[in-house]
């Protein structure tokens, strides 16, 4: 009954995201970035509802809470997600992988008192990170178009599909008694955004333009995860590559730069 | 007394040549894993780095891990095809810029560093080979295992680095969408520039006190 829902669910979020993101609306910027327009204004969206509101809450929790209560907070959530991570592998063909998340949530909730603490982490048994969108990756759907959805982020158009997935499926979304299951869910958001609050600065001072950077970083990252960290190189980037040899090659034969090779320039004194 | 001399010559040339040698053909796993725990220890015991002192990481990361960097080749993959059109003047220009940017973010990632452990994943390499990655974890308390995979060339001074893949994701060619829509908008010269305001309201961040945390 329920897995037939979540199909009707499923066909309708991918239809929907077929003929909204797939259908390559005509665009002048980046191909793969045909509705940067609207990305960006929903990109903004974000970033205006995290500096005013989601970013200062997350602070003054990190604030307030001892480091080690923050991480039993998010080893607790941590442990609810490895049962469903270790569903998507078993989906991705990893039987194994998905042993090991079986294993962690088994010795976790247990010696791990109810997942505050990662023991299985110290045991070896090493943390996998899966969703649906993922999963789809895995069983070759393209990734489409990337889109910034509001409140979660940057998405492709097959990991929004996978989303609608991952929130059905999310245990903590399943709980009946409806306190328990915001106040949980609420103190989930809080926690994964703490745990950003140092990648901001990095990212804040390394982007030229934080949308693109934030874009490129996320499609690439994907990648990697689709692959589980072992992405095969695209032809773009192998023509890229290419390009950029030759003009190396070329670039050495400069000789007012020859004078000076790479890495040994006198540090600004 | 003239084959004594001869003697001791050839001692001394012969001890010499082969740390010269050594000393250029230090395997490119083991670089990365002599700089990595070098640079950890001396963050280990540094309290200002440990308090976020940009400035003090920069220094360390100046000294002890640029020279192991090929920053030509870098910023020519970061700026991918336009980089032929540039000439040498802007071609340096835009290595310096690039540099002073990524040092900074590289500097300002080790002042974040906690507690984590660096394990080195098992390396293979065949004799003749002149591109290799090295890959490395970083294990965090309470967090998911990051990787980080150098990518090193080989060069007459020794192996170089011309990559580094955090999670998956280059810190270099992420560059490359911002910097050619730059390049498409104003030119080469305007992609120099845009690096030098950039490093600039960095640098002004520094000297304002750098306790922005």
């Amino acid at each position: 009954m329920k897995l037939s829902v979540a199909k009707r669910v499923g066909s309708l979020a991918m239809a929907a995201a077929c003929s909204g993101f797939l259908g390559g609306c005509a665009s002048t910027g980046n191909p793969k970035d045909p509705l940067e327009g609207f990305n960006r204004a929903m990109f903004s969206f974000n970033e205006g509802l995290d500096k005013a509101v989601i970013k200062p809450v997350a602070q003054g929790y990190a604030y307030v809470l001892p480091q080690p209560v923050e991480t039993g907070v998010a080893n607790f959530f941590s442990n609810i997600e490895d049962v469903f991570i270790g569903v998507n592998n078993l989906l991705q063909g990893k039987p194994v992988d998905a042993l090991t998340d079986g294993m962690r949530f088994l010795v976790n909730t247990t010696f791990g008192l109810l997942g505050l603490i990662d023991v299985a982490s110290s045991m070896g048994m090493e943390k996998h990170e899966e969703d649906f969108g993922q999963t789809f990756g895995r069983w070759g759907v393209g990734e489409g178009a990337y889109v910034v959805l509001p409140f979660f982020g940057p998405r492709t158009a097959r990991d929004t599909v996978g989303l609608v997935f991952d929130v059905y499926a999310d245990p903590v979304v399943n709980i009946n008694n409806v306190a328990t299951r915001n106040s949980l869910i609420a103190t989930r958001f809080v926690s994964r955004r703490a745990e950003l609050l140092k990648a901001d600065k990095i990212i804040e001072e390394a982007a030229l333009d934080k949308y693109s950077y934030i874009r490129d970083a996320y499609l690439q990252r994907r990648r990697s995860l689709v692959h589980d960290g072992a992405p095969p190189r695209r032809p773009d980037d192998e023509a890229a590559l290419e390009q950029t040899d030759e003009a190396l090659v070329e670039h050495r034969k400069a000789p007012d730069l020859a004078a000076a090779p790479a890495g040994s320039r006198p540090a600004a004194q | 007394m003239f084959m004594k001399l001869f003697t001791l010559l050839l001692a001394g040339v012969s001890l010499l040549l082969p740390a010269a040698a050594q000393a250029q053909e230090t395997a490119p796993d083991v670089l990365v894993k002599n700089v990595t725990n070098e640079v950890l220890e001396i963050i280990r015991k540094d309290k200002d780095i440990q308090s976020g002192n940009t400035k003090r990481a920069i220094d360390l990361v100046e000294q002890k891990v640029l020279p192991h960097f090929n920053f030509t080749h870098m910023t020519a993959l970061a700026v991918g095809r336009d980089w032929r059109q540039a000439t040498p003047q802007q071609q340096k220009a835009l290595i310096d810029e690039f540099r002073t940017l990524l040092v900074r973010t590289y500097s300002n990632s080790l002042t974040a560093y906690k507690n984590q452990t660096v394990d080195f994943r098992p390396f293979k390499m065949q004799p003749g080979d002149t591109d290799v990655v090295v890959k490395t974890q970083i294990h965090q308390p309470g967090g998911k295992p990051i990787t980080i995979d150098y990518s090193l060339e080989k060069t007459p001074e020794g192996w170089k680095v011309y990559d580094v893949v955090v999670g998956g994701v280059s810190l270099v060619t992420n560059y490359r969408d911002s910097f050619s829509q730059e390049v498409r908008a104003n030119g080469i010269d305007g992609l120099v520039k845009a690096l030098q305001a950039k490093n600039r309201s960095l640098a002004g961040a520094v000297a304002a006190g750098g306790e922005t945390k």
